[in-house]
């Protein structure tokens, strides 16, 4: 059954290229179909509605897989932006060869994706790495503008230098270890900790995961990849890519495999709080939307590392948690600024203002989203943050806990000094016939906003069913 | 600037086929093969494909363009050395115990019968790399 996670999207991508009538239209309605349904099914799963090692289907190919809670909720964010993505492609994007070569490449990416989640070798998850990273370089530069290339390239010469590090170390695994299956690296690593070439290998690792993830100080491609890429692009990036490939990798590794001694601890505190105050205070300066916004992710991921770092279980629920909200809300922020790209033609905070009165739904719901990433309760942001910061104080680390307090609300700061510049105040000059964005936007952003809310309100239904089951994967 | 280009790739192309030629003495015939073929082979095709739409530029710009990079970079080959001086004086490295060098296996037999999860995303990519080509050369139809 997990297999099928992979497979499917890996034969509608073969599908989508052979040239039937209308083949455009059917590619779009299949894989908003398939997005829902992978949504869906993880959610179910998580339920324990279904059970997922029902239907073995026959044993041609030996894929070596396997499903946790953390994966669950990762699948169950890929569905969620995979299909918002999609919704708000289709007003985006407009000419229909761009749409096709964007519904292709938005399935290899999800191909690469559903698979790193669910592998449990080391050395697919890097293959599968570089499948989403192939297709994110691609994506960025498709309308091949000066901008956007200049994005990729720089997207694209990080990234290379973080292969080259993830390289090194598994090839140095592999000399002392043996294999690179996850259970015999795990125990391979913690029999050899004293070996400085096993420090070595976690230490490239590490650092090739934090280029991966935008952590300062190796963060220098994200904010100009986010802000030139596309807007539909922007979406996905911004909401799942960086997280599955940098993110949750990291946390799959630090876990299951190298083990959260305290000197990784350590590090990922402090590189953490490093993030949360450079992205936080670099975000305060910002006049361009989609760049605010970059470093407001910055910031973001850092909660998620330093949650990780602290070590205990309800530290790394609360990462888990903070990662699904994440996803939701700064997609939905995204979403929003693809609106106000495409409606006001600009995302420069300066030449905007007085918004909300033209697009009200889009001002509701980035009121939403920027007070879920603040923290202000019953949203779901709140509860996260209060998780990570619960694990931070029970853990004894107070001088990171007030850091991530008070930059809670420096978050809170420059996300309304956004929203006063682009949607509330005087209505500029020039941007009376600004309509609501149509249907393809709105729906995404109320389907976001709503799960935003439902999360916060419904949070002990979330708590007990997605999240705490996490815990128990740090033994 | 294209000859030197040129020059580069060629170079490319030989450290790759003495890189090939040591991976074969260390008893892996099957990684040099590969080595040979794409390193010393696709690759330097594929610069050149790249190169050949570059153009050559004035020589007084070749001329400003060395004397900036001197003057930016002067201090890298000091501090490589110093860095080195350095690493031999204090890193001490243990004895280490490495596995047996035993041939585990038939890179063959390990590549299609084992890792079938690697293979199915090598297709991927190279499914994404072909869509990358589409993508960036195609030149829409008027």
């Amino acid at each position: 059954m997990l297999s099928l996670f992979i497979s499917i999207p890996f034969l509608s991508l073969i599908a989508f290229n052979i040239p039937w009538k209308r083949s455009g239209q059917l590619a779009f309605f299949w894989s908003g179909v398939l997005f829902l349904a992978q949504a869906v099914l993880a959610l179910l799963f998580s339920i324990g509605a279904v059970d997922p090692s029902a239907m073995q289907l026959s044993r041609i190919f030996i894929f070596k897989l396997s499903l946790d809670p953390l994966s669950l909720l990762m699948l169950l964010s890929i569905g969620i932006v995979a299909f918002v993505t999609l919704l708000a492609a289709n007003i985006l994007i407009s000419e229909k060869g761009q749409k096709g070569n964007f519904i292709n490449l938005l399935m290899v990416a999800v191909t690469g994706m559903n698979a790193t989640v669910l592998a449990a070798d080391l050395f697919s998850v890097y293959v599968f790495m570089e499948v989403v990273a192939v297709s994110s370089f691609v994506l960025i530069s498709i309308q091949k503008d000066r901008l956007a290339l200049e994005g990729a390239f720089k997207y694209m010469i990080m990234s290379w230098v973080a292969t080259a590090l993830m390289l090194t170390s598994i090839a140095l695994i592999i000399l002392t270890c043996g294999d690179t299956d996850f259970s015999v690296i795990a125990s391979g690593l913690s029999a050899q900790s004293g070996n400085p070439l096993v420090k070595l290998a976690i230490g490239l690792f590490l650092c090739g995961l934090f280029i991966k993830s935008g952590v300062v100080p190796f963060h220098g491609w994200l904010p100009d990849a986010y802000s030139a890429a596309p807007s539909a692009v922007s979406i996905l990036l911004a909401g799942i890519i960086t997280k599955v490939t940098g993110v949750y990798v990291l946390m799959r590794l630090v876990i299951s495999v190298f083990g959260l001694n305290s000197s990784i601890q350590n590090i990922l505190m402090f590189a953490g709080t490093v993030s949360i105050i450079f992205g936080a205070l670099a975000a305060l300066t910002q006049h361009d939307f989609k760049r605010m916004l970059a470093y407001s992710s910055i910031s973001q991921i850092g909660y998620i590392i330093l949650g990780l770092g602290c070590g205990t279980p309800l530290g790394l629920a609360g990462a888990a948690f903070h990662f699904f909200n994440h996803a939701m809300f700064k997609s939905l922020l995204f979403v929003n600024a693809a609106a106000v790209e495409k409606q006001a033609g600009t995302v420069h905070m300066d030449n905007l203002g007085g918004l909300a009165a033209k697009m009200p739904l889009t001002g509701t719901t980035s009121v939403i989203a920027l007070l879920s990433t603040a923290g202000i309760p019953p949203l779901s942001g709140f509860w996260s943050k209060l998780i990570i910061i619960t694990a931070l104080w029970s853990a004894g680390k107070f001088a990171y806990a007030y850091i991530a307090i008070t930059f809670s609300v420096v978050t809170l700061a420059y996300f309304l000094s956004m929203q006063r510049r682009v949607f509330f105040g005087k209505l500029q000059t020039g941007l009376e016939a600004v309509k609501e964005a149509g249907l393809g936007i709105t729906i995404p952003s109320a389907l976001l906003a709503a799960i935003t809310v439902a999360a916060g309100i419904g949070f002990p239904w979330v708590l007990d069913k997605l999240i705490l089951p996490i815990q128990f994967i740090l033994k | 600037m294209t000859t030197r280009l040129l020059r580069s790739v060629v170079g490319l192309a030989l450290t790759s086929a003495i890189l090939s030629i040591i991976i074969f003495q260390l008893n892996s015939p099957v990684a040099a093969v590969f080595e040979l073929s794409v390193c010393a082979g696709l690759i330097p095709v594929i610069f050149i494909t790249a190169i050949s739409f570059t153009q050559r530029i004035a020589k007084s710009q070749l001329q400003e363009r060395r004397r900036e990079r001197l003057t930016r970079f002067f201090l890298l080959p000091v501090i490589v050395i110093i860095a080195g001086l350095a690493l031999l004086r204090w890193l001490k490295i243990p004895a280490l115990v490495l596995p047996s060098a035993d041939g585990a296996g038939d890179v063959r037999l390990l590549f299609w019968n084992v890792r079938h999860l690697d293979l199915l995303g090598q297709i991927v990519v190279l499914l994404a790399g072909a869509f990358a080509v589409v993508v960036l050369f195609k030149e829409p139809r008027k």
